[in-house]
């Protein structure tokens, strides 16, 4: 009983899919011909929001391609798997300091890196530290509002990070729930 | 650009050891992205309808009025649901540290901004799950807020 309505549900949610996306589409088309400058806006902010990610996703699905065969489970169990204990933590900072992208490059690699063997926590940690530490980024703000505010929001927010992925993760393995 | 520099040698180089590893490497990589595509779609309509309700001058504009708390909570709500690139963002904070807004209220968008992700969230909710990506991204919200707090108390703004 229950995997047909699994099935009728998924075709509700991509039909409703294609039926806004064809809306919206519409809409900014319509919007360029016809001159309607909210729709020709929303169609300027995507090109240029799709212009910058261009550049960046391609690239960062094929290195995690090149990731995906070049580097053996071995060692991303080692470094983030479920003996790294801290020290897993600490590389999956580390990691994300150097990364460029933000969440949005941050998920697929965090997806590969789980099926490669690392653990949930180290994952989590990897994605909060994405959005606060990325060096580029850090660096820009430093310059901004001072190095003060940047050092305070570290300290503050690495070790809550770390924290809080270690409870995500308890949730994550009692509800038995996996990274896609 | 340097990136699209680093990747392509890589792949030179992982071509040159290995041309059945590397085959299979951009395979896999065609799959991720199709995998992902759909949620993205969604999510650069999103971003583009956001960002055309939100522009930069509003948000300025919001982070000034209202109360001193309101205002706090104003900035962490506005950067939760905007997206403002990195090197559009620090910029504008020193334009509004150079108004007059205080450190507290700045940390509060800045910091919501980059760690709560409502435009990136159909991307994460087809990795993570609907419970998991909701749950990281409250939790992140909550630091973001504590940050702003103890910004707020090391420069003075936040009296206990």
């Amino acid at each position: 009983m229950k995997v047909p309505d699994k099935k009728e549900n998924k075709k509700i949610k991509r039909s409703l899919f294609l039926i806004i996306v064809l809306i919206y589409f519409i809409f900014v088309f319509y919007s360029c011909i016809f001159n309607i400058s909210s729709g020709r806006e929303i169609g300027t902010n995507l090109l240029s929001f799709l212009s910058s990610m261009s550049k960046i996703l391609p690239c960062a699905f094929i290195l995690i391609g090149l990731f995906e065969v070049w580097v053996p489970r071995e060692r991303v169990e080692k470094y983030l798997g479920y003996q790294g204990g801290l020290r897993g933590h600490i590389w999956a900072i580390i990691l994300a300091g150097t990364m460029a992208g933000g969440l949005l490059v941050a998920l697929p690699v965090s997806s590969a890196l789980y099926h490669k063997g690392a653990r949930p926590s180290a994952i989590f940690t990897f994605l909060g530290a994405s959005a606060i530490v990325r060096i580029p980024m850090t660096l820009f703000e430093a310059s901004f509002l001072g190095a003060e505010f940047t050092i305070i929001r570290w300290t503050v927010s690495i070790p809550l990070i770390i924290i809080s992925s270690i409870f995500l993760e308890k949730y994550f393995t009692k509800e038995q729930f996996e990274i896609k | 650009m340097w990136f699209i520099y680093v990747t392509g040698v890589l792949l030179l180089l992982s071509f040159f050891f290995d041309s059945n590893k590397s085959k299979k490497a951009l395979i896999l990589a065609y799959r991720r992205f199709i995998f992902i595509f759909p949620s993205f779609l969604i999510m650069l309509i999103l971003v583009s309808i956001i960002l055309f309700l939100f522009p930069q001058e509003r948000i300025i504009s919001y982070l000034n009025k209202g109360s001193y708390i309101v205002n706090i909570m104003l900035a962490a709500l506005v950067g939760s649901i905007t997206a403002v690139p990195g090197f559009i963002v620090f910029p504008l904070a020193g334009i509004l540290k150079a108004n007059g807004i205080p450190y507290t209220i700045i940390a509060a968008f800045t910091t919501t901004l980059m760690m709560v992700g409502t435009i990136t969230f159909p991307v994460e909710v087809t990795y993570l799950g609907k419970r998991i990506a909701l749950i990281r991204n409250v939790i992140s919200f909550i630091i973001a807020l504590i940050v702003a707090l103890v910004v707020g108390l090391y420069f003075g703004e936040v009296i206990l």
